[in-house]
């Protein structure tokens, strides 16, 4: 385990002697990632008490319907199958079995991607009836209502919702390109490009996402660097570390769920 | 020590690769430490500017003329937060933590070599977007280095709000995730690459410190990154999170239901493990040296690890005793103070090791002896008005008076400073292979304690008799005329003890080039890093991995040939 941390981390550094043990026989990968959850956790941590804060000074409002949280449901249950399909990588990763690792990825960024659609759908339509921030563009016909007197009143409950909601989305999506990187290294750049592309044709002017969208063509060029600089074939540990990421990224939302979404829904 | 040439031959060619956006931990220290080094001649041009302001508030100051009140705070803002981002966080652990800890625990380099670089350069960008604040419109921010909202978060509430306080957050923002990125290179270096022999418990205490501070910050920044997104949120985008109905300049504003008082503990939070970033560092230096100097093993070294380990837990339980005066409650404010002065006891503890380690001991008066000495100094004195602070009936009193500042001066700043030169001033013969000269050392050191403890001293006592802080001039208030003289000593002071660290940096660049070659152990330490060759080739050991046998501080050793005994030297059979 002690050669295995030399030879993947301190690349072309001296040659590999005797260590001590690691910690719990953890390579410095998985440390590294392990760490990286601790302190991101604590900065959704953050995010959290913001959120609790201000509900418990303010009157909070109950808007979800059904609708919002069925949806929320399926969402929950895209996230949660994910996991399982990001578990069942990562032990087709460690028999060597490369076409069902890049399957079963593939089927957890599938998941992912249908959690990033419907939550945009749902933020799209939100902001359709009235739930905005002041910088959101204005939807051709924004309604009034329950949502935009929310909105006027309590302007905590939008900023919370699409700040804790936004901050979430962006760590998914992420979590896609990654797994998308590990799955198919250089291959998935086109891809990720063309999901650009389009997604920035389609999506119309008066919506969010047309500049939110952006962070793919972000993600493409960091991407980029990353894949020129180092290629390399991702092995069973790579495929292990990506899905820590993924697994921290579901847990999230499991506080994120009922916090935002249960608590604050009409059905009683 | 032989050296292989197939090691060195994959040490990078090329100026760039080699000393710009080089992978080696050590350039990369290096780098950090310069960085340091020109963030804190700006930070202490301000804090000139501003005492000079406080005595004669209508001069005109050369290239800038008269300094206005908003100028000042701006001043005073830009100050904090490069002293104590760009200062007390970036040299002691980005800097000497860098280059000297993979090399005490024996491991070839960082365990992320691009990510240290990365850091190293997000740094860089932090402190660029920090200065570029003084040259925008409006200038730099006002709100200070704590950016209380609503002050921080209503661009029009004062000249430097604008476009400077965006540049402010953005900064503070980018070198979270630097030092994010630094913090869980140093924790999985520690962990997972440590020479054979080289247990947790025969770790340098410069190792834990390092270590235990890279574990704070791992857990700190990342809530200031979630609390400065939030700000600039607040200021950008539309949201109130910080903002209650408010009004500025007359003008109603259109926040609505925020608090000021989450900012407050979202930064504590975060600002509090801030405080023992910068001196942790300071402390594992001063025992390292201490211990070296004094020819003794250190006292109590299983002491020393726990007390830091609870100094650092304690830090994250504590963060109110800085909002005694926000109203919060009475009863958290009581818990809050009980847990401060919980700290007292690991800090008394490891004060009373370091004394204990110096007793009897056949010191040696080099200048980082000194200025270890000079650490211990200033942490009791600096220590001790800790507790006076830490109840709330008599903060309540003092807190915004020049009390507080004189206070966390001595501990967090110029404590933490000396032990950065006591750092710089041992481990400059390893870094650049020439030692430094001993009698500008001297010199340096008698006159920079001596006018620490003149300027802030009497700061405890001007803030007793009433004067507050923050405010950019006193001389018209009745009732604060009486402390004029005294304030114009501390000014005196402060430019005479600013000019002496132009001694520092003389004898810093001059010893680079002119100073007498340094032997691979100088000082006669028995730590790893004095194994190696002075300087240490690319990979730090030329190829091996050392073999540790020994504890860090093996001192005087009853029986053994020489009177100290290298952590490599072979087994003795009594050694633990």
């Amino acid at each position: 385990m002690a050669d295995a941390t030399l030879q993947h981390d301190a690349v072309g550094h001296g040659t590999p002697g005797a260590y001590e043990a690691p910690l719990f026989g953890a390579y410095s990968k998985k440390v590294g990632m392990w760490l990286f959850l601790a302190s991101d956790s604590l900065t959704f941590g953050a995010l959290l008490v913001a959120f609790s804060y201000n509900r418990i000074y303010t009157a909070w409002p109950t808007p979800f319907h059904v609708a919002s949280i069925t949806n929320a449901t399926i969402m929950t249950g895209c996230l949660l199958s994910s996991s399982l399909t990001m578990v069942m990588a990562v032990f087709a990763a460690q028999r060597g079995d490369r076409s069902w690792t890049r399957n079963w990825l593939l089927a957890t960024m599938a998941f992912g991607t249908a959690f990033i659609v419907l939550h945009g759908m749902e933020w799209s339509k939100l902001i359709g009836e009235g739930l905005t921030l002041p910088i959101f563009p204005k939807p051709a016909h924004a309604a009034a209502g329950e949502l935009a007197d929310i909105s006027k009143n309590t302007p905590q409950f939008p900023a919370t919702f699409f700040g804790l909601t936004a901050m979430h989305m962006l760590h998914v999506t992420i979590g896609v390109i990654y797994l998308g990187v590990v799955a198919f290294r250089k291959w998935f750049l086109p891809v990720l490009g063309v999901l650009w592309v389009v997604g920035f044709a389609l999506i119309p002017s008066d919506n969010v996402f047309h500049y939110g969208i952006h962070v793919l063509l972000i993600a493409l060029i960091v991407a980029t660097v990353i894949l020129v600089l180092k290629p390399k074939d991702y092995d069973a540990e790579d495929v292990e570390v990506s899905g820590l990421y993924w697994h921290f990224v579901d847990l999230v939302w499991m506080f994120i769920f009922p916090l935002v979404y249960l608590m604050s829904t009409k059905i009683m | 020590m032989a050296t292989p040439a197939s090691v060195h031959a994959h040490a990078p060619q090329g100026f760039i690769r080699k000393y710009i956006f080089s992978l080696d931990h050590k350039v990369i220290g290096i780098q950090y430490y310069f960085l340091a080094l020109s963030a804190v001649f700006v930070g202490m041009l301000l804090s000139i500017l501003m005492r000079v302001h406080m005595i004669w508030p209508t001069a005109s100051l050369p290239l800038l003329g008269e300094i206005k009140p908003e100028t000042y705070l701006a001043l005073m803002t830009m100050h904090g937060t490069i002293m104590v981002f760009f200062v007390l966080t970036t040299a002691p652990q980005g800097g000497f933590g860098n280059y000297v800890l993979p090399i005490q625990i024996g491991a070839p380099d960082m365990a992320f070599p691009v990510l240290n670089m990365l850091s190293f350069w997000t740094t860089f960008v932090a402190y660029m977007v920090m200065l570029a604040a003084f040259f925008v419109v409006g200038g730099a921010p006002l709100h200070g280095w704590t950016g209380y909202p609503p002050l921080s978060a209503i661009p029009s509430a004062g000249p430097g709000e604008g476009l400077g306080a965006d540049l402010w957050i953005t900064s503070i923002a980018i070198f979270c995730i630097a030092s994010l990125m630094g913090a869980l290179n140093f924790i999985t270096t520690t962990l997972d690459l440590r020479a054979k022999g080289m247990t947790m418990m025969r770790m340098p205490l410069t190792v834990w410190s390092w270590f235990i501070t890279a574990i704070l910050g791992l857990l700190a920044f990342g809530v200031l990154l979630s609390a400065g997104i939030l700000l600039l949120m607040d200021r950008n985008l539309g949201t109130s999170f910080y903002v209650p109905t408010t009004m500025v300049n007359g003008v109603m504003t259109w926040h609505k239901g925020g608090s000021p008082l989450l900012w407050q503990h979202l930064f504590w939070f975060f600002g509090h493990p801030e405080v023992y970033i910068a001196i942790l560092p300071g402390m594992g230096v001063a025992s390292q040296v201490l211990s070296t100097f004094s020819r003794k093993p250190i006292f109590g070294y299983r002491a020393m690890v726990y007390a830091m380990l609870s100094i650092g837990f304690f830090g994250f339980m504590v963060w109110g005793h800085h909002m005694f005066m926000s109203g919060m409650s009475p009863y958290s404010a009581f818990a809050f103070s009980l847990l401060t002065m919980c700290i007292g006891v690991p800090s008394a503890i490891k004060t009373f090791n370091w004394l204990g380690t110096m007793y009897k001991g056949r010191i040696r008066f080099s200048t980082p002896m000194l200025y270890a000495i000079g650490f211990v100094s200033l942490f009791v004195s600096g220590g001790l008005s800790g507790p006076f602070l830490a109840q709330p009936v008599l903060d309540i009193q003092l807190h915004d008076t020049a009390f507080v500042p004189a206070h966390f001066h001595l501990i967090m700043g110029v404590a933490a400073i000396f032990g950065i030169f006591s750092a710089t001033y041992y481990w400059f013969p390893k870094m650049f292979g020439r030692m430094m000269n001993e009698t500008l050392g001297r010199i340096h050191f008698f006159i920079t304690l001596a006018g620490t403890y003149a300027i802030f001293m009497p700061m405890h006592y001007a803030g007793m008799a009433g004067q507050t802080r923050r405010y950019s001039q006193f001389t018209e208030v009745a009732f604060l005329q009486k402390l004029i003289p005294l304030n114009t000593f501390i000014t005196w002071a402060a430019i005479i003890t600013v000019s002496a660290q132009f001694i520092f940096v003389i004898n810093l660049f001059w010893s680079m080039f002119k100073g007498p070659k340094a032997s691979d152990n100088p000082w006669e330490s028995t730590t790893l890093e004095w194994t190696t060759a002075t300087p240490p080739p690319h990979d730090n050991f030329g190829g091996v991995t050392p073999v540790v046998n020994h504890g860090p501080y093996e001192y005087g050793v009853p029986g053994a040939a020489k009177d100290y005994v290298m952590q490599t030297d072979p087994p003795t059979g009594t050694s633990h």
